[in-house]
């Protein structure tokens, strides 16, 4: 039997830099193979080009022996290549219905669908409404979504692209299962990811890449993880300095922080408390769309309420002030987004320096003084090891990785006493993911008060002294690190610690949503 | 083989100031063929479009005076528009700066005070202010679309001038002509170079371009500005409040505009007429985009727009061809402009058609 | 009785222009793509139907030739945004700033020309109603094409699977472009839809409404049916509504001057821009209502990568 896919030399060059050099490849029926890489080192690239949203430069590729040219995803999806994406190519305002009839051709979207649709979720154990709207679902539902779409396409070779920085660890288990499920029917699996532990236990195979080229192939449930992290990054994985926390006084309270959503496809925050003291750091874990992005808005003065007291930045009420009066209070903040929010992609270092750093002299009678803005970002990119054309570069032209490193320094240079980071590592390659969360630490070891939010159990684990969880906009209570695992965590994300009744409400129901009367 | 757009990894600059004079090169092309078309010789059609105009100290002077209103309306809109404010009804802020700049010069006609003038700037700026101040607070206290209220407002203003010119401030000596009294001397700006009609309302535009300069390029609140219209997300992360932002873009907007009301009407018009500008508000609009929304480039663009001005002024009393022609004109610049600047992010790359089956890996 | 009859009449006659170009610009919309250069369409609409209606004598290959200007119009715009990734904000504003250029300098000889006007379909039974002026025109078959293009637009976008598929170009062209729909193409097709309907609506009012050319004589109406859809929250039926309530509005000077009410021209005139921002301000302040029926995209640049 031939292999159902077979790359040979596949190579993709975007300006500036290589994404796949000569990349081979191969996945036999029924495998579910896994491509491990860190952030960049081109595997979305080659998952597109399987799947015919790019074109490759150069190489081959080979489906059940015969060679073929994918020109875009329809071709790929008549030859069978299902893929769900890790930001979901779902359409809010339509129902799932609507979703999965646009991703099918002719007869099959016809009007049996929802039926099929209901058939398909039972069997493989992946619960759907077919006249729900997307915007109303949480992201496990959506991933949902995508995935049924796909089997009902019956595909032979199913993409799943890091699918599951989306789930509680027990959904992750579920979604495993029906993933062995497909794969013993003899569907092909190729899975995305960077997390070892999750490829060791699902993947029959893996095949490693690092800039752009493969460095191994391997059985990953004979290796270790740090056999397949040498693999991926060339060494060890690298660990903070342990360090014991001395917390001091309160510095951020929150208290009974409730906010409507303001965004119809938004959450609602309920009766939110947490304390964060000086010197230590508190995490928020939680799946993403639970109310995260909310609650930084509230807590950076993104968005004001009307309590003040609800948000209380080392004695003064804060809640109604906007983000510069809470910055002029010692509030720092490294939001989730890096480009458009954390800094403006057409503007240079130094300007991105000005944006949030404008406090620190760089501005006399109202006007800019240059040279201080340049020194400034000329030190951050110095101190912080960015790698970078100068202060002149334009934000844009950096990796996430760099980025990163250049705001979080922006931000630990203003001295906050307060400081709260989004995802700081999300996007970002190993060893800048490890550079900011020793900076973290470190700030946190010199008395400042740090609130980490993340999707990333394992970093928070990592650096965090205490940790909530973040579920339907509402906080589960804190608890020492050393109290709790990744199992009770993964619990409390999936709600368990809302009470009967109080259920956390998303702004809109189902019903009448687009008015399509 | 075909052609394709590929991304530039940095924004070329060469392209952000090549496109204007491409677009420029575009409309003379254009116009070349069009005069042709028209039964003219091009050549000398082009010559009395583009050259004649300006071959006098006298048609120089026409020139500046054309250009001042233009100048100050497109700074005061590059402002909004750096923000991603967009006000389009600078046409009807100019209308109410030369209404309430023209009220004051009405109410004290025939005094000799060195003030009226003055009080008729500061009036025809509030009056702007005013103007611009709806769309403003209708954006940020509603929501509402900017871009249709401030458009809609033209009219409105429009229709106030008429009103005005057909009633209450009718001249009664005017035999019955929408018009005011004409202005005397007090309310009129002093002319700048003698022989010719170029009066100080140019001065005043070349501070508002000093002006615009410093606050864009060097102010901190110009900056935040920027960062509001380059990333709106980045502007509230860092505390730039956004109805700021929105008040500032449409109030400079419509205190520049208004001042070129009252340029115009106490300048090259002397009184109030049911029109008072042959759309230097929409104009400008162009200009801005043109200029590149930056206060030195403007300079430039709007000498330019007034040359368009006078020669379709020229081409109708000379060649018999319609006025009209200017809009024509300026219509076209915005677009090939537009168009050309996709090479500030994009440059064309030829490539093969893909064959990955075909060829040996 | 007779009045109101007679009102109605004249309020349909009035909207219709509107329901064209608002129509015609909610597709193009719904695909994702503000053209803010509907009062350009209409008035190069207006004016080349004139022209061909003039030079043919025949008023219906004018309404053709109206529809293709537009067309065409549009095709510029489309080729700037879609394939050059100008800013639709600008390019829509040029776009309208050249319609009413170019209207005005190729309508210059035929300002003062008189043509034939399409006649009203005589359905047998009506009445003979007073009539003020051209004003009773309110009968054109354009008007029933109007709703008849309604019903259609009401059953493509939400009957249709190619209405999905311009729905959700709309709402995410990234998803649409990752599942294999050409976003671009569609997005072109929707932009000539919007260009072919406002030219109609430019058509009817050179041969219908007021069969004439005057530069200028869309009078903002291109504006306001943006307006429209705004105010419509991106829903036909009640761009369709919204349209004959501005059509009325635009009557009030005629209804005025027949009743004899002693009030000036110009605030009468006023009235449509007035209310437009009245409108606007009520409807937009709902900013979820908005964000839930706004198509995603709407104004952004999308460039198919790779």
């Amino acid at each position: 039997m031939p292999p159902r896919l077979k790359l040979s030399g596949i190579t993709k060059a975007y300006p500036g830099v290589v994404a796949n050099a000569g990349i081979d490849l191969v996945v036999v029926p029924g495998e579910i193979h896994a491509v491990l890489g860190e952030n960049g080192a081109g595997k979305s690239t080659l998952m597109k080009i399987i799947y015919g949203a790019v074109k490759p430069d150069a190489g081959t590729i080979a489906w059940e022996g015969k060679p073929v040219a994918i020109a875009n995803p329809a071709r790929a999806r008549r030859l069978g290549i299902g893929m769900v994406f890790q930001h979901f190519s779902l359409f809010e305002t339509l129902t799932t219905a609507d979703n999965i009839a646009l991703a099918l051709e002719g007869e099959r979207a016809g009007p049996s669908l929802p039926a099929r649709i209901r058939d398909v979720s039972a069997k493989y154990g992946l619960p759907l409404d077919p006249d729900r709207y997307v915007h109303t679902m949480s992201v496990g539902e959506r991933q949902r979504v995508e995935i049924v779409r796909c089997l009902l396409q019956d595909p032979r070779l199913l993409i799943m692209d890091e699918p599951t920085s989306v789930l509680t660890p027990q959904a992750v288990e579920k979604l495993f299962g029906t993933l062995r499920r497909l794969a013993d029917e003899g569907c092909s699996i190729l899975y995305i990811s960077h997390k070892l532990d999750e490829i060791r236990a699902l993947c029959h195979k893996a095949t490693v890449l690092r800039a752009g080229r493969v460095t191994g192939d391997c059985d990953p449930r004979r290796e270790s993880s740090s056999s397949l992290a040498r693999m991926m990054i060339g060494g060890d994985l690298p660990h903070p300095q342990p360090r014991t926390a001395q917390p001091g006084a309160d510095a951020l309270v929150i208290r009974d922080l409730t906010l409507p959503a303001d965004d119809p496809f938004g959450t609602t925050l309920s009766a939110i408390d947490l304390t964060v003291r000086a010197g230590e750091i508190v995490g928020i874990a939680g799946v993403s769309g639970n109310g995260q992005k909310e609650l930084l808005a509230a807590l950076s003065g993104e968005r004001l309420l009307d309590d003040a007291a609800a948000v209380t930045i080392l004695g003064t009420p804060a809640a109604r002030l906007d983000a510069g009066a809470r910055r002029a209070l010692g509030l720092g903040f490294v939001p989730e987004e890096r480009l458009g929010r954390g800094a403006v992609p057409e503007m240079s270092l130094a300007e991105n320096a000005l944006l949030t750093g404008w406090r620190e002299r760089m501005v006399a009678w109202g006007f800019v003084r240059a040279q201080t803005v340049r020194e400034y970002a000329a030190e951050t990119i110095r101190d912080y090891g960015v790698k970078a054309g100068g202060p002149d570069a334009a934000a844009r032209s950096l990796s996430g990785g760099n980025l990163q490193k250049y705001i979080v320094g922006r931000e630990i240079r203003q001295r906050p006493r307060v400081m709260i980071a989004a995802q700081p590592t999300w996007g970002v390659d190993v060893g800048a993911a490890a550079q900011i969360r020793q900076a973290l630490i470190d700030l946190a070891g010199s008395g400042v008060a740090v609130l980490v939010v993340s999707e990333e159990l394992d970093e928070l684990f990592e650096i965090c002294d205490r940790l909530a969880v973040i579920a339907q906009g509402r906080l589960s209570d804190p608890k020492p690190v050393a109290d709790t695992n990744a199992e009770e965590i993964g619990l409390l994300m999936a709600g368990s610690f809302i009470h009967a009744g109080a259920e956390g409400h998303r702004a809109f129901s189902p019903a009448g949503v687009l008015g399509l009367d | 083989m075909r052609i394709r757009l590929v991304a530039r990894p940095e924004p070329s600059r060469l392209a952000k100031w090549g496109s204007p004079l491409v677009a420029t090169a575009a409309v003379l092309a254009i116009g070349f063929a069009l005069f042709s078309a028209m039964g003219r010789d091009p050549w000398h059609a082009l010559y009395v479009f583009f050259v004649e105009p300006v071959d006098t100290l006298y048609d120089v002077g026409e020139l500046l005076l054309k250009a001042s209103p233009i100048m100050l309306c497109a700074i005061g809109l590059a402002v909004g528009y750096r923000a991603n404010v967009w006000n389009i009804g600078a046409e009807g802020q100019l209308v109410m700066g030369a209404i309430f700049g023209g009220g004051v010069a009405l109410a004290f006609h025939g005094a000799e005070s060195p003030l009226v003038l003055p009080a008729m700037l500061f009036a025809g700026v509030a009056g702007g202010m005013l103007w611009a101040a709806i769309p403003a607070f209708l954006r940020t206290r509603f929501n509402a679309n900017e871009i249709l209220v401030s458009l809609m407002l033209v009219y409105v203003a429009t229709l106030v001038l008429s009103l005005l010119v057909h009633d209450a401030w009718r001249d009664p000596e005017g035999f019955n002509f929408p018009q005011s009294k004409l202005f005397t001397q007090s309310a009129l700006l002093p002319i700048l170079v003698q022989e010719t009609r170029l009066n100080v309302g140019i001065l005043l535009a070349l501070v508002a371009v000093g002006a615009g300069w410093l606050f864009l390029r060097r102010s901190l609140v110009g900056f935040q500005m920027r960062v509001a219209g380059l990333a709106p997300a980045a502007a509230t992360y860092a505390g730039i409040s956004s109805s700021r932002t929105v008040w500032l873009g449409m109030l400079i907007g419509g205190a520049c505009a208004g001042a070129a009301g009252v340029g115009e009407v106490a300048g090259p018009v002397g009184q109030l007429l049911p029109v008072v500008s042959p759309g230097y508000g929409f104009a400008a609009i162009i200009v801005a985009f043109v200029g590149r929304l930056h206060p030195v480039g403007i300079l430039f663009a709007s000498l330019l727009m007034s040359l368009l001005y006078l020669g379709g002024e020229a081409a109708q009393m000379k060649l018999a061809l319609p006025s009209s022609v200017t809009g024509l004109f300026q219509g076209t610049l915005l677009l090939f402009l537009l168009a050309a600047d996709v090479f500030i992010h994009y440059r064309l790359s030829i490539v093969r058609a893909p064959a990955p089956a075909a060829r040996a890996a | 009785m007779d009045h109101a009859v007679q009102l109605l009449l004249l309020t349909l006659a009035a909207g219709t222009p509107l329901v064209y170009a608002a129509l015609g610009e909610l597709v193009t919309e719904k695909s994702g793509v503000l053209n803010l250069g509907v009062e350009g369409m209409m008035l190069v609409g207006a004016v080349v139907a004139f022209i061909v209606a003039a030079t043919t004598k025949s008023p219906w290959l004018g309404v053709a030739a109206g529809m293709l200007a537009g067309a065409a119009l549009a095709l510029v715009f489309a080729v700037v945004t879609l394939t050059l990734q100008a800013n639709q904000v600008a390019s829509g504003l040029a776009l309208s700033l050249f319609g009413v250029g170019l209207s005005a300098f190729v309508g210059l000889e035929y300002v003062s020309v008189v043509i034939e006007p399409i006649k009203p379909l005589a359905i047998p039974g009506t009445p003979d109603l007073p009539v003020i002026g051209t004003l009773l025109f309110g009968h054109s078959p354009l008007v029933y094409l109007s709703l008849v293009l309604f019903a259609a637009i009401q059953w493509f976008l939400f009957r249709t699977r190619a209405g999905l598929v311009v729905r959700a170009v709309g709402e995410s062209p990234q998803s649409a472009h990752a599942i294999g729909y050409p976003v671009v193409r569609i997005r072109y097709l929707a932009v000539l839809f919007g260009g072919a309907c406002a030219g109609v609506g430019g058509a009817y009012l050179s041969l219908v409404y007021n069969p004439s050319w005057v530069e200028g004589m869309t009078a903002g109406r291109g504006w306001i049916a943006l307006a429209l859809v705004v105010f419509a929250t991106w829903k036909p039926w009640r761009v369709l509504a919204g349209a004959y309530l501005f059509g009325g509005v635009t009557l009030a000077q005629f209804q005025a001057q027949a009743l004899g009410v002693e009030i000036s021209a110009q605030y009468l005139s006023m009235l449509p821009y007035v209310a437009t921002i009245v409108v606007l301000a009520v409807i937009s302040r709902d900013a979820a209502t908005i964000r839930l029926n706004a198509p995603a995209s709407l104004g952004k640049p999308f460039h198919p990568d790779g």
